[in-house]
C-alpha cells in the first residue's frame, strides 16, 4: 500500500518536473512541452490504475491552485479553457497506455511501450481532447481536429522517447516496468 | 509560495470555499448556453469588476494566468472573420474568457490549504467505493513536497551528463531521472512503514 502511494505520488511530481522542463520547437516552428510525455510514462511505468491515479492526483492539485502544468498554469481557469478535453482525457490516456503495457509477454519492450503510447497517450488524448476543444471555442469536429493537429508531430515525437525511456528503465530496474503486485 | 492563491481580505476570501465553487458552478451552467452579445458582454464587466474588486495583487496574477488564452481568443476570432461569422465568434471568445476570469477568482482567493480540506471533504462519501481520503492527503502533500527534490535530482543528473558529454542530454535524461524517481518511491515508502503507514502520517 505504502509503496503504491509514494509511486503515485512521485510519477505525480515527475509529471510536474518534466512540465517546467524548457520546452522546445519542432520544425514547424509549434512548441512542445514534455509534459504529455510525463503521462505516457506514467502509464506504462506504473500500469493502468496507478499511472491513472498519479496523473488524477496530479490534475487535482491542478485543480486546486498549484501551478503545474506546463507554462505556471493551473487553478480552475484551465477547466473553463480550450484543452479541457486534454486535461480529462490524461488520466483514461494513463490508463490506457498502462493496460496495453499489461498485454502480453514482457519481450519487446521499446516497441510495446511505443504503440501503448501511440495508442493510448496520442489516440486516447485526442478522442477526448478534439471534441473538447469543440465545445468550448463552439467549432465542429473537424475545424478543433484542424487546431489539434500541428501537435500530433511533437507528441509522436514524445512516444519515442517515452518508448525508449521504458526500455532503458526496463534495464536499469528490471520487474519494476509495469509489474503488477 | 508554490499557490496560485494570492494572500488577502477581500470579500471573496471571506467567503466560504464551497460557496465560491457552487457559485463557479451556477455561472457556468448559466452561461453555457446563452448566445446573445449584450448579455455576454455584461458577464465579462461583470466577471472584471469582480476580479478588480479584488485588489491590485489578484489583477496582477490575473492578467499572468489569461495570458496563454489570448493566442486562442486571437485565432478564434481570426477563423470567425474569415467565414464571416464575426459576432459567433465574439459570442464564444467572450465566454470563454469570462468563464475563466470566475475560475480564476476561486482558485486565487481560496488559500491552498482550505482547498485540500475541501477535497477531503468531498472524497469522504466515495469510502465506500475504496477512495481513502487520507491516503489522498497525504499523497498530495508528497507532490508538492518532492517536486523541489525531483528538480534537483534532475539537475543533478543533467550536470553528471554534461561532464561526460559535449551534446546536450535532452530526452535521454529522462530514464536515469525516472530511475531515481523510483528508487526515491522505495526508500519513501520504506521510511513511511517504518513511521506505521499512511494512518499514522499527521
Amino acid at each position: 500500500m505504502e509503496r503504491n502511494l509514494v509511486q503515485i505520488a512521485l510519477f505525480a511530481a515527475l509529471i510536474v518536473v518534466l512540465g517546467l522542463l524548457p520546452k522546445f520547437n519542432l520544425v514547424s516552428g509549434v512548441p512542445i512541452t514534455a509534459q504529455s510525455l510525463g503521462v505516457m510514462l506514467a502509464g506504462a511505468v506504473l500500469g493502468a490504475r496507478r499511472g491513472a491515479l498519479a496523473v488524477l492526483l496530479f490534475l487535482a492539485l491542478v485543480a486546486i491552485g498549484l501551478p503545474f502544468l506546463a507554462g505556471g498554469r493551473g487553478g480552475l481557469g484551465v477547466f473553463a479553457g480550450p484543452s479541457v478535453g486534454f486535461l480529462i482525457g490524461w488520466p483514461i490516456a494513463a490508463f490506457v497506455t498502462g493496460w496495453l503495457m499489461e498485454q502480453g509477454r514482457p519481450a519487446a519492450v521499446f516497441w510495446r511501450a511505443l504503440i501503448a503510447s501511440i495508442l493510448g497517450g496520442i489516440v486516447v488524448m485526442y478522442a477526448f481532447g478534439i471534441p473538447g476543444m469543440a465545445v468550448v471555442l463552439d467549432k465542429d469536429l473537424l475545424t478543433a481536429t484542424g487546431f489539434a493537429a500541428p501537435f500530433v508531430p511533437g507528441d509522436l515525437v514524445k512516444a519515442v522517447v517515452a518508448g525508449v525511456t521504458v526500455e532503458a528503465l526496463h534495464r536499469l530496474r528490471p520487474g519494476l516496468v509495469a509489474a503488477r503486485d | 509560495m508554490l499557490s496560485l492563491a494570492v494572500p488577502g481580505r477581500s470579500w471573496a476570501h471571506r467567503l466560504p470555499a464551497g460557496v465560491k465553487l457552487i457559485g463557479l458552478a451556477v455561472a457556468s451552467t448559466a452561461l453555457f448556453p446563452v448566445g446573445d452579445l449584450r448579455i455576454l458582454a455584461v458577464s465579462l464587466v461583470v466577471a472584471l469588476a469582480l476580479t478588480a474588486s479584488l485588489g491590485p495583487a489578484v489583477l496582477k496574477q490575473t492578467f499572468r494566468l489569461i495570458r496563454p488564452l489570448w493566442f486562442m481568443v486571437g485565432l478564434l476570432i481570426a477563423f470567425h472573420v474569415i467565414f464571416g461569422q464575426v459576432a459567433e465568434g465574439v459570442a464564444t471568445a467572450l465566454r470563454l474568457v469570462t468563464l475563466v476570469l470566475l475560475a480564476n477568482v476561486v482558485t486565487m482567493t481560496t488559500p491552498l490549504k482550505v482547498m485540500m480540506g475541501l477535497v477531503s471533504r468531498l472524497l469522504t462519501p466515495l469510502r465506500p467505493l475504496g477512495v481513502n481520503p487520507r491516503a489522498v492527503s497525504v499523497a498530495m502533500g508528497m507532490v508538492i513536497r518532492f517536486t523541489p527534490v525531483l528538480l534537483e535530482r534532475a539537475e543533478l543528473v543533467r550536470e553528471s551528463w554534461r561532464a561526460r558529454s559535449i551534446r546536450p542530454g535532452r530526452w535521454r535524461l529522462v530514464a536515469p531521472i525516472g530511475a531515481a524517481v523510483l528508487d526515491d518511491a522505495d526508500r519513501v515508502a520504506d521510511a513511511l512503514r517504518a513511521r506505521g503507514g499512511v494512518a499514522a502520517v499527521h
